[in-house]
């Protein structure tokens, strides 16, 4: 049988973290009273017009520069047409022509065979990054056969991140989506929680024959958490793989990944191919970036964005961080992508490392082994450790300094768990942990066990 | 050149127009007739034009904060049917009919 080369590519929605919505002043807030954050435009209601937030375009901005994408200094808004209940102007305000950022590259890790120890770099290309507006939300109540819309939503910022199809299976595409949630939260232009709806992830799908043309693709959506599109992906490769050995045909369709199930499913709702009659928004003009080279003289600087002045205040990506960790601290490669996989454990690591006189090499082991696997045996985030990087700090000073075994941290460590209050002195002094320093007195020890095991001592000394 | 039954069928499907008679569909060739003229002008290495004040068309920039919102009870007394304070809608899109099962003036063409 021929090989099979599957082809993944994906579409990413992340909502713009801003106080207020993309072109109107209502409130951006997960969690509302109904229709409570809906403004005059929102609704949709006639004579109502776009107003550009500034914000949003920054965020979109920081973000194509962290994901080495050529700025348009001069982008368009298009209306994107559609009928449904959730987008009360039956059409979205996009970019579909011009958008504000385009050819960047995200470069991400994966694990070989599962073992942190060997990871490698691999890199997408990044196709755009658009402007847009997101629906309301609809509930289907099918008992009494409606849908119930909420138009909070409409209207919120978002940027859509197209990733070319340069992977090729569901782990790849975790790792990307995983490393982009990780920059768009370093860079803090979108909080990128996917079970808040701030980061929706639909992927595209197809296999061919090496030599062939790329096969039929399948769009797959309802993907709720960066495992699930593991899954997802994983799935619809088999299931067209499947499909074709056995004779059949991949349809253009968009299908919905169904989580309890572990399988995707064709969507309810699409009839055929959309047309979606794209047209200029006409209530927009173009929007106009500047850098330090064109920026004009007399205007307004509250009306002007200079792509230069974002650029340099740039934070430290999570590469970037990574890398000055590894340089800083002499861990692992490794070591620094967990730490900066868990959300305040670098902090966490950094500031134990600050307190106590244990090399790094060494503070990382009881952070990546030792705290980190407690913290995950009970589904706690690192602020919610009852472990402070003080009282570490101060249990690996005693380790350090001799006054305790390895064996015996361990223990103490144990004990700190439960979050009683106790030092690590003290419950060392409860437990009368302390190593020993007194000749005479181990000499003592020593020999009372001999005394005591007669037998096992003759049969060690006739070998 | 006329515009087909299957392109009026589609226009009908996306747009939810109804041409009605045979008279709604001579005025949209017309309209199409009159609006082709626009390809006689060769544009060929022109930009297209976004507006005629040109590039004293500025796109105005708001502050990010927030200035609306919190009118619930004013825009559901739109609202021709509401639950608590949610929009009541039907199930989903009620795609129109197939040309062959609807009654249209368009099946006899």
């Amino acid at each position: 049988l021929a090989p099979w080369i599957p082809v993944v590519g994906l579409e990413i929605h992340a909502q713009i973290s801003s106080n207020s919505k993309l072109f109107s002043g209502s409130q951006v807030q997960f969690a509302a009273p109904p229709n409570s954050l809906v403004s005059f435009f929102d609704a949709s209601l006639p004579g109502t017009l776009p107003v550009l937030n500034r914000r949003c375009v920054e965020a979109a901005v920081m973000t194509g520069l962290a994901l080495n994408c050529s700025i348009n200094k001069k982008s368009l808004f298009d209306r994107k047409h559609y009928f449904y209940a959730d987008l009360p102007a039956g059409y979205q305000i996009t970019q579909q022509r011009v958008p504000i950022a385009v050819n960047g590259s995200l470069s991400y890790s994966l694990c070989i065979d599962n073992r942190m120890s060997q990871m490698v770099t691999k890199t997408v290309r990044i196709k755009q990054i658009q402007l847009e507006q997101d629906s309301g939300k609809s509930l289907h109540d099918d008992t009494r056969c409606q849908t119930l819309v909420d138009l909070n939503r409409a209207g919120v910022g978002l940027m859509e991140v197209v990733m070319e199809p340069d992977m090729c299976c569901g782990e790849e595409a975790a790792a990307a989506v995983r490393e982009l949630q990780l920059i768009l939260q370093t860079l803090g232009s979108s909080q990128a929680v996917m079970a808040e709806g701030q980061l929706r992830v639909d992927a595209n799908v197809s296999v061919h024959h090496p030599g062939e043309p790329y096969g039929v693709r399948t769009e797959v959506k309802n993907i709720n958490s960066i495992r699930f599109l593991a899954k997802a992906v994983d799935y619809e490769i088999q299931r067209q793989i499947e499909e074709l050995e056995n004779g059949g045909t991949i349809l253009n369709e968009t299908r919905a990944f169904d989580s309890k199930l572990g399988c995707t499913v064709p969507m309810r709702d699409k009839e055929g191919k959309q047309d979606y009659r794209f047209m200029p928004e006409p209530n927009l003009p173009p929007l106009i970036l500047y850098d330090t080279k064109s920026l004009p003289a007399n205007m307004n600087h509250q009306q002007v964005i200079n792509i230069d002045w974002i650029q340099e205040r740039l934070p430290d990506l999570p590469s970037v961080k990574r890398e000055k960790l590894v340089e800083q601290y002499g861990i692992l490669p490794e070591h620094s992508f967990t730490l900066l996989n868990e959300d305040g454990l670098a902090e966490f690591f950094e500031s134990v490392v600050k307190q106590t006189q244990m090399k790094p090499k060494k503070v990382i082991g009881w952070i990546l082994n030792d705290l980190l696997s407690y913290l995950k045996q009970h589904s706690l985030t690192v602020k919610e450790s009852p472990v402070s990087s003080i009282l570490l700090a101060d249990l690996l000073n005693l380790l350090e300094k001799k006054e305790i075994s390895s064996t015996a941290a361990k223990r103490v460590l144990a004990e700190l768990w439960k979050g009683e209050g106790k030092t690590p002195l003290e419950i060392v002094k409860e437990q009368k942990l302390e190593l020993l320093q007194d000749q005479k007195e181990l000499e003592q020890i020593c020999q009372a066990v001999i005394d005591g095991q007669e037998n096992e001592v003759i049969m060690m000394v006739l070998g | 050149q006329k515009v087909s039954v299957e392109v009026l069928d589609h226009l009908e499907h996306l747009a939810l127009v109804d041409f009605r008679d045979s008279e709604g569909v001579e005025r949209l060739q017309k309209a199409i007739q009159f609006a082709d003229q626009l390809q006689e002008v060769n544009t060929d290495g022109v930009e297209p034009m976004d507006s005629v004040l040109e590039d004293r068309w500025c796109l105005y920039l708001r502050e990010d904060d927030v200035t609306e919102g919190n009118c619930t009870k004013e825009l559901l007394e739109n609202a021709r049917e509401k639950l608590e304070e949610y929009f009541v809608a039907p199930p989903g899109n009620i795609p129109l009919p197939k040309l062959e099962e609807r009654e249209t003036f368009l099946q006899g063409c």
